[in-house]
């Protein structure tokens, strides 16, 4: 617990806690007024209430197609299953600036929809809708799907065979054993629905605004802190107040389930349910996924003979003074430390929580966790520079800043999907081995970590792609001349001519490969059995 | 017994974790206080060719670290906000629309320039403190799309009274003045031209004559904008767009194969001006450092360099310009400016009527 609470103080709680003193103290004297001021102004109450009902419509649309994925992907077998399933992530992890190009060319002018029935969806709520749904759908499939193929199906059949229809067998058996996990990747694309800011900004127009959008205008334009800092703490305590209430739903569904093998539990499709299901949810994800990713290969490659991808390895292009695909390198350093300290830090956390004379007060660091992903970039990336600036904390030169901002965001995801699991063991296993006089060591090495070691394993691939492709935080912090991918997408976004274009698109490509692959290589790591089933 | 093991060893990590931080900080914060390095601090747009760079080292015996730090707006906000304990020595990037901002903070501290005397007053907005050192400029301007008004037999908008005919009706895309930098450009080269009190009148006009708003400079120029080879393929039907005055020599020299003429032309009175400076930080480590790169800034070698590599023009007398730029973008003749006072005192309200009256 230790470590978990020291990270979370030093590089969340205080920069943020900083940055808003600052925009809130004025020569010493806080100017608590300032809150009412801000938050009666009708333009701001108009923004927190687009900022919520886009959030809730988001998520529901986006549970609504990816829930009848996490099953097909968690218990149905069939060809390029894996493969498909790292793809489905890869939308997560791109910059929003390339998604957004992208989506257009399916909802906006002249784009699919345009073409087949005269449908453009561009600057309207629904281009919004659709592209949350396009980001978060992996969040859905994995935390969910995840569980799910650990279940074990003979319950199920079991509620079947004492004469339970199906549909009953399912809500009585399987529903209340995936409520948390459900509720968990509700609440993180709740959470990431309600922070939008690039999807907002691209696809929205000028004419929408979320709170984070506004945190970031005033911040970042306007420079007016105060009104900046009130802004983050309202959005603070929406978080806060939905974290809480879904940490108590949470607990409250808790039960003991009884896990088995993920590879054990997929069958090859049968019956005409089954299959309809199946191609049903390959259409949305080609459709929704594969189509706008590809318009990004397509693009990457208009140049003859991968012309945009030989720019890339020009140290003296104009735009940087390294090579644009050295970015790559940079990336997957910046992303291993922080995957590494992600995972470390969340599997601290996710253990202490699970422990069973873990006190009210702990289990509330479970809702506290959360908040990183509910905060804007714009108010860590500032709250870095002017709280860990002096030593011994002297970090802004130091490269480890941007992995240690991405695994704020990281660990969040090890947490919550370690939660589901570790909160399924039974803690009599435990206390069995205790009893039988395993040390806590070897009681988790014995007891738990065979059980959550794929748990484990997912968490880490999230973490991973979501430092790969994280911009916000990372935009916004001192580093080396050293672009990470994203970075060096949006900076050669910024410059006008075809051969700025097509390397973005080209790095893009590259980033999307490189996260696919990295999912997969993850995904073959944990077939290795483990033998316990 | 078992929580105690637990907190042990997590306390442990945290320890062994955090000496590895520090480890971390403070040999870099060595680096950074070390006399022979020099830091820049600058936005995202910085750019220089290596051997240019390169010379300048060997010469000066200095080592030159580069932090690029978001783009201007928040390059200058970090800048700042850390300026008592600043993150480089020099910064580079400030523009007359945010100088007042920057002075006003005391962000830096004078010095005046070796090789001042080549660079026109007109751009030395600091002249009699010298706080600041103009390096470069460039003109937001309307640009267009030859092959439309070809194709149309129309003549392009040449004025920001133009753009509001309705033989322009539908045409034209900007950017948000709130969250754009040419969007801002635009927005205060209206007001430059119409006064304080005219520019809300003629934006009416605009928007009667359908102008269209989108958020950044990427959705207007990639998207909407027919002119550009991306904005082509994506269906752009927008053959005005609100861009730079030398996005057309970019759009000759970034090309996959080089046109001979370049796509695009530049509305010449609808221009504003942008005027960029360089200055040494108030709590510079490496004062002695950041005057000579300061000094390197206003060289022959840096402003001949500069217009391939960041798309401005130099403010040094006698730097050459490269053949596409006189050729693809000739300078704005009588572009509007502002005083970087009088643009402090009004951008913020500007900003928020414009936004109630173009976005409501």
């Amino acid at each position: 617990m230790a470590l978990p609470v020291a990270f979370f103080a030093v590089f969340f709680a205080w920069p943020v806690a900083a940055i808003v003193a600052r925009g809130l103290k004025v020569d010493g004297v806080w100017q608590f007024g300032r809150m009412t001021d801000v938050v009666t102004q009708p333009d701001i109450r108009h923004v927190l209430w687009f900022t919520t009902w886009q959030a809730l419509a988001s998520t529901a649309l986006t549970l609504l197609l990816a829930l009848p994925a996490a099953y097909v992907f968690a218990r149905l077998d069939f060809p390029g299953r894996q493969l498909l399933r790292a793809v489905v992530t890869v939308p997560f992890v791109l910059p929003t600036v390339v998604v957004g190009t992208a989506f257009l060319a399916l909802v906006g002018r002249g784009g699919l929809l345009d073409e087949l029935w005269g449908v453009r969806l561009d600057t309207t709520v629904w281009a919004i809708l659709l592209a949350h749904v396009f980001f978060n759908y992996a969040v859905v499939v994995r935390t969910v799907g995840g569980l799910w193929a650990q279940l074990d199906p003979r319950q199920e059949q079991a509620a079947r065979m004492l004469g339970a229809s199906p549909l009953r067998a399912w809500r009585k058996v399987t529903l209340p054993a995936l409520g948390p996990a459900v509720a968990a990747a509700a609440l993180m694309v709740f959470l990431f629905t309600f922070t939008s800011f690039g999807v907002v900004q691209i696809l929205g127009g000028p004419t929408f605004s979320t709170l984070e959008v506004e945190i970031y205008r005033q911040t970042s334009e306007v420079f007016d802190l105060s009104t900046a800092a009130v802004l983050t703490l309202v959005q603070f305590v929406a978080v806060g107040a939905i974290l809480v209430v879904h940490a108590w739903t949470v607990r409250r569904r808790e039960t003991a389930l009884r896990l088995v093998d993920a590879a054990s539990t997929a069958r090859r499709p049968r019956g005409g349910g089954q299959w309809a299901l199946l191609s049903g949810v390959l259409t949305t994800v080609v459709l929704l996924i594969l189509l706008p990713l590809a318009v990004l290969v397509r693009r990457s490659l208009d140049a003859p003979g991968l012309g945009y991808y030989r720019a890339l390895t020009d140290s003296d292009g104009g735009t940087f003074l390294v090579a644009p695909l050295h970015a790559v390198w940079t990336s997957l350093q910046y992303a291993a430390a922080a995957t590494a300290i992600a995972v470390l830090v969340g599997a601290l956390a996710a253990a202490a929580l699970t422990r069973r004379d873990a006190g009210r007060l702990v289990r509330g660091f479970d809702a506290l966790l959360m908040l990183p992903l509910g905060v804007s970039a714009v108010t860590v990336g500032f709250g870095f520079l002017i709280a860990l600036d002096k030593p011994p904390l002297d970090l802004r030169q130091s490269w480890i800043l941007v992995p240690l901002a991405q695994a704020l965001v990281g660990a969040p995801f090890v947490v919550r999907t370690m939660l589901p699991v570790l909160r399924a063991v039974d803690g009599r296993l435990r206390e069995a081995a205790a009893v039988l006089g395993a040390s806590p060591w070897r009681v988790w090495r014995e007891v738990d970590l065979p059980l959550v070691r794929r748990a484990l394993l997912v968490a880490a691939g999230f973490a991973f792609a979501v430092s790969l492709g994280e911009f916000g935080a990372t935009v916004f912090i001192a580093r080396p001349d050293n672009p990470t991918l994203p970075v060096a997408v949006a900076r050669l976004l910024s410059r006008p001519g075809d051969l700025n274009y097509g390397q973005a698109m080209a790095l893009s490509t590259i980033l999307m490969v490189v996260c696919a692959a990295a999912l997969l290589v993850l995904e073959r790591l944990r077939t290795d059995r483990t033998g316990e089933f | 017994m078992h929580h105690k093991t637990f907190v042990a060893a997590a306390v442990g990590l945290g320890l062994v974790a955090m000496s590895a931080l520090t480890g971390c900080g403070s040999t870099d914060a060595k680096g950074s206080t070390d006399s022979r390095t020099v830091t820049l601090v600058s936005h995202d747009s910085w750019a220089v060719s290596k051997n240019v760079l390169k010379d300048f080292e060997k010469r000066s015996g200095y080592k030159v670290r580069v932090l690029p730090n978001g783009d201007a707006g928040q390059a200058v906000n970090k800048a700042i906000l850390t300026k008592d304990n600043p993150q480089g020595d020099v910064f580079f990037g400030v523009d007359n629309t945010l100088l007042s901002r920057a002075l006003d903070n005391g962000l830096f501290q004078p010095y005046e320039a070796k090789g001042l005397g080549t660079v026109g007053t007109q751009y030395q907005l600091d002249k009699a403190k010298h706080r600041v050192t103009p390096i470069d400029f460039g003109d937001i301007c309307v640009n267009y799309d030859k092959a439309y008004f070809e194709k149309h037999r129309l003549q392009p908008p040449q004025t920001f009274a133009d753009l509001a005919k309705p033989a322009y009706k539908n045409l034209l895309v900007t950017e948000n003045a709130a969250t754009s930098s040419p969007g801002l450009g635009f927005l205060l080269g209206s007001a430059a031209s119409y006064g304080d009190q005219g520019w809300p009148d003629y934006w009416k006009k605009l928007k009667a004559n359908g102008v269209k708003v989108v958020d950044g400079w990427e959705q207007a120029y990639y998207q909407e904008f027919s002119g550009s080879s991306e904005g082509r393929k994506a269906g752009g039907d927008r053959p005005l767009v609100v861009s730079y005055a030398s996005s057309p020599p970019a759009e000759v020299i970034y090309a996959k194969k080089r046109p001979s003429t370049a796509p695009t032309g530049v509305a010449g009175g609808t221009c504003f001006r942008q005027i960029e400076f360089a200055g040494l930080l108030s709590n510079a480590h490496n004062t002695k450092g950041g005057k000579a790169l300061v000094d390197f800034l206003l060289s022959k070698e840096f402003q001949q360099d500069m217009p391939l590599k960041m798309f401005v023009y130099p403010v040094v007398k006698g730097a050459a310009v490269p053949a596409e730029f006189t050729e693809y973008g000739p300078v704005a003749k009588n572009p509007e400016t502002l005083a970087p006072g009088k643009i402090a005192a009004n951008r913020d309200q500007w900003v928020k009527s414009w936004t109630s009256l173009v976005l409501k």
